[in-house]
Order: structure tokens, then C-alpha cells, then sequence
């Protein structure tokens, strides 16, 4: 109990003083998940929508793969990630190991299936509606997607934070393929792992709250964002 | 002037749904002007033979000839769903659609758009979401949504169901200017006052088959079957 | 398309962050890095060769791994059988004896099993086995890890049963534990005396010259890897050997115990 109210005050502290250390690997914290979640959600968001407007053989196959990925071990992501990048492994010429890219690669696996199955969910509901509609309308499957995903928006943002939420407190993958270098791939979590190693609890517990006010500002931000959007009415 | 797409041409059409028949067989043929009515007691096949017309239902293959290849036929029709669909959009932007999915820019299509709106009396509403708006606004938007490419050929699907009077007759104007301008109506519908004012032909579906056509003062002072007498009696069918 | 431009432009991103200061990669063990000795080291080494060493804390095995795929240009770890293995398959081109400190024997402040008493290593363990008394081993098979082992092997004590708990962690971690369950632990001194969760354990038994812990270094095989920063590794081994190295590592203390001890011979 005293741990937590030194943390506390240990965050205060770091957060009043602008310590250059705590802002330089938030500052990496949010690059790389923030780069993880625009991407995924590149990938993820129309894949979803792909998904629940088409009928194929394969295709309660492939949504029980996807929601499988979800639960995804970030360890093993890693690991695989690591492999991969590694200068024995056969991309270990491009020489991302041990550099943020790397760390968004891991978090970009860990996170699409999750951003792509929550996807798929809002947009089949919104294909309901929509489908009779938008069939009427002789909509090409690209016309379709579009559709979708512009006025499923508000649900896909939940979808893409719920990514970004996976990502900014995921440590395992990162910690591998980014090495926990200092002032080089060191972040929050990352940060956080060490520290709870040394034994110094109070300085982990403070990076912890700093990371869940992180978490928390970047949802607050984007919804915020997404209100002042002149259509965002609902 | 294009080519029409009409006169359609339906030779023993079917629509089968797990196994059972819901319509058909049915021939006949639409032609290429004018505002046809269907009516008939619920669970008749209205809403399955509009939506067969429209291509919305399998049905048997080859039963419908159509004047054009299938692209135009698809292009030149529009539909009113009984339930207006609402696309989360603003009132505009939801009449402009059909425009933006045909190419057009989006400051031409949000004009024609704005045009439409005032036709159809929702100029006061256009910066507004569309799915707050009164069932009959509703259904004005989707008739603004459905006529904003111009079709040659209109289905609606009970369109005033469940609308007030006033809404109902508003509706009906805009249907008898669309008609004026040229595009061909067909239309199901429960009130059989709204059958008398619009159709220029009746068709009576009754256990999803034609049971009577014809034009509308022929149908109406003398119908040929004591089913269809009833119907229009206000009698229940079996 | 779009994908490979969004990546392309995440990584200008972090490539416009990168130093222009030249890098190297050194895997070390988690037990050097705790000490802090590294925090000392580093900057005197970027102000000496303009090297800018960036560390990568993680257990001997996968230290030794990390130097055998060629992602890192060098190792300092502390495990002679698996440094010699290292040599033998080409992994590095030699290997270079810089400092050593040494592992001590923690545990209830009370020591139930009388550890502090004894007078050797051997006799300590025997003692803790002996009570039973619960010991928290590392049991990730790092260098502490197999040092530990040896250690046992010597006292000719088979260590099961459910008073010996392997963790599979990291140092830290296992010093966490151990205090936790206020068991008995074998921890190099640095990471004990950096530790700041000690509760109620305290050091038992240290001083045995088995507890030796010595350190090497070893540049990874650039005939190996091409790719590989020997030219920079060699510049920091070279440093690692140099006077300054040698007054910065026997001059480091924490709460005034001296925690290495410089023992690199000139070539």
C-alpha cells in the first residue's frame, strides 16, 4: 500500500519536474504505438469490412482464425519478430533489430487481428442495415467499403484505441525485438519491467500511472478529436 | 433520349425462399409509361415481386427481358424501401449519394442534392443527421435519394405506411410530378384511396400470383373475381 | 501500396532521430547492468572514443544468442563454460578477461538455517538444504543461474524438493521473490546492494573465492558476421583494458562497498 502512494508521488514528481528521461521514452512510447495503430488500422479496419460484406467458403474459418489471433502471446510475436529480423534471419539485411520500426512490425501482429475483429463486428451490424440499400444503389464492393467504413467511423475508433490501448501497455514483443536500449528503443513499459527488476517499485509504479495517463489522454484526445468533426453527430 | 430500358418482358418468374414458393409463376409485361399500383392482403408476394423486379431476390433465371444489358438496367432504376434506410450522414449529404457513387463531384452532387431537398420540402433540414428525422421526412428523403439520378424506372414499396395525412399527400405530389416528368412508377400500397389517385394500372397479387390486372377504372367499377371483389369490399380473404 | 508508403513514412520518422555519433551494440547481463557500474562507464566512454554503446540487458543465454545471430557487435557476460562454447563454434574472435565481482548468500535477517555461520560456500548451502529452508533459485539458466548449480554440485547437495523454488527470472525478479517468501537466494552483490525491496532479508555469507565472478568480454567474429561494428568493438575493448577503465570500475561503490574488482591484463 505504501508502495503505491510513494509511486504516486514519485510520478508527481517526475511529471512537475519534466524530467527529460520520463518524456523521452513517453515520447517513444506514443511514436511507436501510435505508429503501430495507424497502421494496423490501415490494414485491419478495411480487412474487417472486407470481411463482413463478403460471403466465401472459407469464411467462418478465417473469422475463427481472427478472433484466435486476438489472444495472440506477445512473447511468441516476438520471438517470431525477432527471428525474422535477426541478422542470422532473412530480413536481418534491412538491420531493424533493436530499432523502433522493429518494435512497431511486432506491435503492427499483435494488434491488427484485435482491430480487425472489432472492425468486422460494427461493420456487419452497419451491413445489416445498410444492404439493402446499397445493393439497391448498385454499389461496386470497393463503393461498399467505403461506405462502411466512413460511417462506421465512430465504432472503428473505438476499434483503432482499443488496438493502440493493446499496444501502448504491451511489453513482452517489444522488450525482445527493441532490446530496452536506453535512448535508443526504451519505452514506458519497457521501462517499467526494469525498474520492477531493480526492486525500485516506487519509480515503476510512477511510470505506471504516467503510462495509464498516457493511455488515457490519447483516448480522451481522439474522441475529442472526432466530436469537433462538423457530421460527428452520432 | 436514351434507349429504354422498358418494356419489361417477365416469362414464368419465380421466387423460391428455403424451399418454398413465395411467387410466380408470373409473366407479364411492364411497359413504358404510367404508374402501376400493386395491391393485395399481406403475405401476397408485394414486397417479394417488387423487390424480384429490382433484382433484389434470386429468382429463376432469364425470366425477365429487359430492353438494355444489365449494367443500364441496374443504372436507370431506384428503389423506396417501406422502412426508409438512413445512412449516418447529414440529410444532404444522404441525397447526395447516388451522385458521388456515379462520379459526380462533391460540390455538384451536394448542390443537386440541396435542390432535391427543397423539392421534396426538407431544405430546413439539410445540415441535420438523417436518422433524427419524423417518419415522413424520412420517406421524403429516400423519394429525394431515389429520384436525384433521374430514373427511368421507380419501385416503392408501401411508401406511406405508417405516415399522417398530410405526409401521405405530400408523398403523393411528388409521385404525380415524377410521373408528369416521365419516370415509370410501380408501387405497392395498403390504401386503396392512394391505389384510385395514383395508378394509372392496378395489379392484384393474392397468394403470389397475379390474380387480376388491369387499368384502373376497369379494375376498380368492375373486378372480374368474387376474390377480388371482396378485397376491394374491405372483406378478410382465407 | 498505401501500406508500404505509411511504413515507409514511420520509419523516416525514427531514422531522422538517430545520432550521428557512431553506435555499437553490446549485450549485457541483467546483474552488470543492475549494478549501475554501466551508468558510470558509458558516458566516459562516448567522452574517450566517441562511442555510443548501447546496451541490451538481457540474460547470458540469450546474450550469447543475440552475439552468435550477429545482432549485437559484442557480449559481456560472466559464464566461463558457455564463453569457451562460444569461442569453439567461431562466435567471437577471442575472449578477454576484464573485472570480476562476486556472488553472496541472502536471507531472513533471523537465518533459520544458520548460514551465516558457516565458514565455506559449500557449508552455507549444505546448511540452508539441510533446514529445508525455502531458496529461491534464478532457474533461467543465466550465468548466476549455473553458477548456483555448480555451487551445489560442489556441496554435493541435490537441490528438489519443495523448499527450492525456481523462478525463471531475471536477478531482480528473483530477489523480489525471495523476499516475498523471506527465502534464502544466492545474488551477485551489486544487484543485492542496488536492490530496493530488501524487507526483512539481509547479506548471510559472503567472502569464499568460489563466489568469483568473473567477467569477459568478447568481440563477436566479423568472418562471420560482415556486417558486424568490429572496428568500434575493438576501440571499447581496448578502452575496457585502458587506466581510466581500471579507476572508474575499482572505484565504483554502493553505500560505500566496493562492487568490482579490475583484473585485465595487458596483451
Amino acid at each position: 500500500m505504501n508502495d503505491i502512494l510513494l509511486g504516486l508521488a514519485e510520478a508527481a514528481r517526475l511529471i512537475v519536474s519534466f524530467d527529460p528521461e520520463l518524456i523521452e521514452i513517453t515520447l517513444r512510447s506514443l511514436q511507436v504505438s501510435v505508429g503501430a495503430m495507424v497502421i494496423a488500422s490501415a490494414i485491419g479496419l478495411p480487412f474487417g469490412a472486407w470481411l463482413a460484406i463478403n460471403r466465401f467458403r472459407m469464411r467462418r474459418v478465417v473469422i475463427a482464425l481472427l478472433n484466435a489471433l486476438m489472444g495472440l502471446p506477445p512473447v511468441v510475436v516476438g520471438l517470431i519478430v525477432y527471428i525474422l529480423l535477426s541478422r542470422s534471419g532473412p530480413f536481418g539485411v534491412l538491420g531493424l533489430l533493436f530499432t523502433p520500426t522493429a518494435m512497431v512490425i511486432a506491435q503492427v501482429i499483435i494488434i491488427t487481428p484485435l482491430i480487425a475483429s472489432i472492425a468486422h463486428q460494427a461493420i456487419r451490424e452497419l451491413w445489416a442495415d445498410y444492404h439493402d440499400l446499397l445493393i439497391s444503389l448498385n454499389t461496386t464492393k470497393s463503393q461498399r467499403i467505403r461506405a462502411l467504413l466512413w460511417d462506421g467511423r465512430r465504432a472503428l475508433l473505438t476499434a483503432s484505441l482499443a488496438g493502440f490501448g493493446r499496444a501502448i501497455g504491451e511489453v513482452g514483443a517489444i522488450m525482445i525485438v527493441g532490446g530496452n536500449i536506453d535512448h535508443a528503443t526504451r519505452v514506458l513499459t519497457t521501462a517499467i519491467a526494469l525498474e520492477t527488476g531493480k526492486g525500485e517499485f516506487a519509480l515503476a509504479l510512477a511510470l505506471g500511472f504516467v503510462l495509464i495517463a498516457l493511455a488515457i489522454a490519447v483516448n480522451f484526445a481522439m474522441h475529442a478529436l472526432s466530436r469537433t468533426e462538423r457530421s460527428g453527430r452520432w | 433520349m436514351v434507349a429504354s430500358i422498358l418494356p419489361l418482358h417477365l416469362t414464368g418468374l419465380e421466387v423460391h425462399r428455403r424451399g418454398k414458393r413465395l411467387l410466380g409463376p408470373v409473366s407479364m409485361t411492364l411497359k413504358g409509361d404510367g404508374t402501376t399500383v400493386i395491391i393485395g392482403p399481406n403475405g401476397s408476394g408485394k414486397t417479394t415481386f417488387l423487390r424480384a423486379l429490382h433484382g433484389l431476390e434470386r429468382c429463376t433465371h432469364d425470366a425477365a427481358k429487359w430492353q438494355a444489358d444489365e449494367e443500364t438496367v441496374r443504372a436507370r432504376q431506384a428503389f423506396v424501401f417501406q422502412s426508409p434506410i438512413m445512412m449516418r450522414r447529414s440529410v444532404q449529404d444522404c441525397i447526395a449519394y447516388p451522385l458521388i457513387l456515379a462520379g459526380q463531384g462533391k460540390t455538384n452532387a451536394r448542390a443537386a442534392a440541396a435542390e432535391w431537398a427543397e423539392r421534396v420540402g426538407l431544405s430546413a433540414a439539410l445540415t441535420r443527421p438523417a436518422h433524427v428525422l419524423s417518419g415522413g421526412e424520412k420517406q421524403k428523403l429516400a423519394l429525394a435519394r431515389a429520384l436525384i439520378r433521374q430514373p427511368e424506372l421507380l419501385f416503392l414499396d408501401e411508401p406511406c405506411a405508417n405516415l399522417d395525412g398530410r405526409s401521405t399527400r405530400e408523398i403523393e405530389v411528388i409521385l404525380a410530378d415524377a410521373r408528369q416528368s416521365g419516370t415509370r412508377v410501380v408501387m405497392s400500397t395498403h390504401d386503396m384511396g392512394q391505389a384510385r389517385r395514383l395508378a394509372d394500372d392496378v395489379i392484384f397479387l393474392y397468394g403470389g400470383l397475379i390474380h387480376e390486372a388491369g387499368p384502373k377504372d376497369a379494375f376498380f367499377s368492375a373486378p372480374k373475381t368474387p376474390e377480388t371483389r371482396a378485397f376491394l369490399n374491405g372483406d378478410l380473404l382465407p | 501500396m498505401k501500406r508500404s508508403v505509411i511504413l515507409g513514412a514511420v520509419v523516416s520518422v525514427f531514422v531522422a532521430g538517430v545520432a550521428a555519433a557512431e553506435e555499437m551494440k553490446m549485450a549485457v547481463t541483467t546483474s552488470f547492468a543492475n549494478s549501475g557500474l554501466a551508468d558510470v562507464l558509458l558516458p566516459q566512454i562516448q567522452a574517450d572514443t566517441g562511442l555510443e554503446v548501447q546496451l541490451l540487458i538481457v540474460g547470458t543465454g540469450q546474450a550469447l544468442r543475440l552475439g552468435a545471430a550477429g545482432d549485437v557487435d559484442a557480449v559481456l557476460v560472466h559464464a566461463r563454460a558457455a564463453e569457451d562454447k562460444f569461442i569453439a563454434e567461431g562466435n567471437a574472435t577471442h575472449r578477454r578477461e576484464i573485472m570480476y565481482n562476486d556472488f553472496v548468500i541472502i536471507g531472513p535477517a533471523g537465518d533459520p538455517a544458520g548460514a551465516g555461520k558457516a565458514t565455506s560456500a559449500d557449508e552455507a548451502l549444505v546448511a540452508i538444504a539441510d533446514a529445508k529452508a525455502p531458496f529461491v533459485s534464478r532457474g533461467d539458466d543465466s550465468g548466476t543461474h549455473k553458477k548456483e548449480l555448480s555451487l551445489w554440485a560442489s556441496a554435493g547437495v541435490e537441490p528438489t524438493g519443495d523448499w527450492y523454488r525456481a523462478v525463471g527470472a531475471g536477478m531482480g525478479a528473483a530477489l523480489n521473490t525471495a523476499s516475498g517468501m523471506n527465502g534464502y537466494i544466492m545474488s551477485d552483490r551489486a544487484s543485492w546492494l542496488k536492490f530496493g525491496n530488501k524487507g526483512d532479508l539481509a547479506l548471510l555469507f559472503a567472502g569464499d573465492p568460489v563466489l568469483f565472478n568473473q567477467y569477459a568480454y568478447m568481440p563477436v567474429n566479423p568472418a562471420k558476421h560482415a556486417h558486424v561494428n568490429n572496428d568500434a568493438a575493438m576501440a571499447l575493448e581496448g578502452w575496457l583494458v585502458s587506466d581510466t577503465a581500471k579507476a572508474l570500475i575499482d572505484g565504483y561503490t554502493i553505500a560505500g562497498e566496493k562492487l568490482f574488482t579490475f583484473n585485465a591484463t595487458a596483451n
